[in-house]
């Protein structure tokens, strides 16, 4: 922890990232409008001291909006990603310790979703679905575990003989011993490195589709989608844009930077 | 005979490569060919050899840590590679491994203690204070105090790590102990503590020793028999003081003639 902190990248990453995640939690008290709020004497106002972000096509405060819209972006990223990342383990862990045609059949089935363009694959799922936050997590979380696979598949081939483990076996341990006393403590580095940044690219998978509609339904409110709703009076109203389309970035800058800090802090070649 | 505790008899073990234009030619490399020995209870057989002569490969192919190729493994009478897993594992207890790299060794992520009490943990021996109680005394009859048990391996050296590493294996009392070149990561002057502590245990606990080195110069203070092995073939065996007095095969004696300070013993 002590060298997270004192890696300059880890640590701006993890102050946005603790940032956004207090404003989402605190959304309900410190918004200063109900989020849906439709208010028809304050249509399309520009930022000002009583809409510190203006206000939509609705009269809706924005500021309000982007509060409770980060709690949407965060959940699914964070969750899509416990999906994925579960998978990942799981599948990665039988196949770099039971080697063979198991490990044979499920790198091929890795190679197979990799071949597949995710988002589009996405897309033709959830234009089956009922949008909603569930199914999309859901959905993300089930095409995004194929890289934590392959990193724990390796971190398993290149530990299962070492001496250490060896040693567990010779005292007479069981395959359960194995995994979850030797292999997995020790492979832990790289899977959270991994989740890091793949929370990026869930939030950013998550306004895509909101973006496109497909995502989470109005009136409830995400960055995806308050980007869509701003996008027809881009023209005059640049606040509706600029708004969502900044805090996707900075979340996902603070993501990657957080990510990127930890691989460089955690990496025992670096100690 | 009647006091030997494992017995291997005609064991191979070949790993193919592929070579050549795009692999499609193979080459075999035998690793173990045709080697037999007998270790005999509470004495200490030395397998002797070059880098890629299958020292290594021989232990791990006694212990059942990788497969044979062919040949059988006899532990006090048990067919051991005729086990099913859960006899081997039972058996394991009795068949003790020491590690050449103490630094690899040891988990890094588990406590001294949890490492030492990992087998008696396995096999169930005693009730938590009476492991607890056995991993005190093991640690301080390797030279270790109670109170590294709380501390991780990386706090130790490389010659305390091995004590640790000894501790694991002679905690659970096993009567075989195979040591893979023990001292050979260590400097000189802990390598002849260690050799001592082993010495020392193995006659307290009635253990048989493999032990694997490539250094003669070890082989004289502690073994009883050795065998030398040269790419995966037994070259010369028999007992330590006949081979080193009167080496049969020319290749024993090259590399007796390479000990360092060997030539000022005799002038």
């Amino acid at each position: 922890m002590r060298k997270v902190i004192a890696n300059p990248l880890a640590l701006a990453g993890l102050l946005i990232i603790s940032l956004i995640l207090l404003l989402a939690l605190l959304a309900p008290w410190i918004a200063p409008y109900d989020p849906n709020a439709i208010d028809v004497k304050a249509i399309l106002l520009p930022p000002s001291m009583q809409h510190w972000m203006g206000t939509d096509a609705l009269g809706r405060d924005i500021w309000s909006r982007m509060l409770f819209g980060a709690r949407i972006s965060l959940l699914v990223g964070i969750v899509a990603v416990g999906i994925a990342t579960s998978i990942g383990i799981v599948l990665g862990a039988v196949a770099g310790y039971y080697r063979g045609w198991v490990d044979t059949i499920m790198m091929r089935l890795v190679d197979i979703m990799l071949s597949i363009p995710t988002f589009f694959l996405i897309l033709a799922v959830i234009a089956f679905l009922t949008p909603s936050i569930w199914n999309i997590m859901i959905v993300i979380g089930l095409t995004s575990w194929m890289g934590v696979t392959r990193l724990v598949r390796a971190e398993f081939l290149s530990l299962r003989n070492r001496e250490f483990v060896l040693a567990s076996q010779t005292l007479g341990a069981k395959d359960f011993r194995l995994i979850f006393i030797h292999l997995l403590p020790n492979s832990l580095t790289p899977i959270i490195v991994s989740s890091v940044l793949g929370v990026a690219s869930a939030v950013l998978v998550e306004s895509g589709l909101s973006f496109l509609g497909l995502g989470v339904q109005a009136p409830q409110a995400s960055w995806g989608n308050i980007l869509t709703d701003g996008k027809e009076y881009i023209q005059f109203a640049w606040w509706l844009s600029l708004f969502p389309g900044l805090a996707i970035l900075i979340t996902v800058l603070g993501y990657n930077l957080l990510g990127e800090g930890l691989r460089d802090a955690l990496d025992p070649r670096s100690q | 005979m009647s006091d030997t505790v494992l017995k291997g008899v005609a064991l191979n073990k070949f790993y193919t490569q592929r070579t050549g234009n795009l692999g499609l030619t193979t080459r075999t490399i035998r690793a173990l060919d045709n080697v037999s020995l007998e270790l005999k209870h509470g004495k200490t057989l030395a397998v002797v050899g070059e880098s890629g002569s299958g020292k290594s490969t021989l232990a791990r192919c006694l212990l059942q840590l990788q497969p044979l190729d062919s040949g059988d493994v006899w532990f006090k009478g048990r067919h051991l590679n005729e086990l099913d897993a859960a006899e081997l594992r039972r058996q394991r207890r009795f068949l003790q491994m020491i590690f050449q790299d103490p630094f690899a060794s040891l988990n890094p992520r588990m406590r001294v203690g949890e490492i030492v009490e990992e087998g008696l943990l396995i096999h169930q021996l005693g009730n938590a204070q009476q492991r607890q109680d056995k991993v005190v005394q093991m640690l301080q009859r390797v030279g270790l105090s109670a109170d590294d048990m709380r501390k991780y391996p990386h706090q130790f050296s490389g010659g305390q790590r091995q004590r640790i590493g000894i501790a694991r294996a002679l905690v659970v009392e096993p009567s075989v102990v195979v040591c893979d070149e023990p001292v050979s990561a260590l400097d000189v002057s802990i390598q002849a503590q260690i050799l001592l502590l082993l010495k020392e245990l193995q006659r307290e606990m009635s253990l048989s020793y493999l032990f694997i080195t490539h250094d003669l110069r070890i082989v004289r203070h502690i073994a009883d028999d050795m065998m030398v092995l040269k790419q995966g073939q037994v070259i010369e065996a028999g007992a330590v003081e006949q081979i080193y007095t009167n080496p049969q095969q020319s290749y024993t004696q090259n590399l007796l003639m390479a000990i360092p300070g060997r030539q000022r013993q005799h002038s």
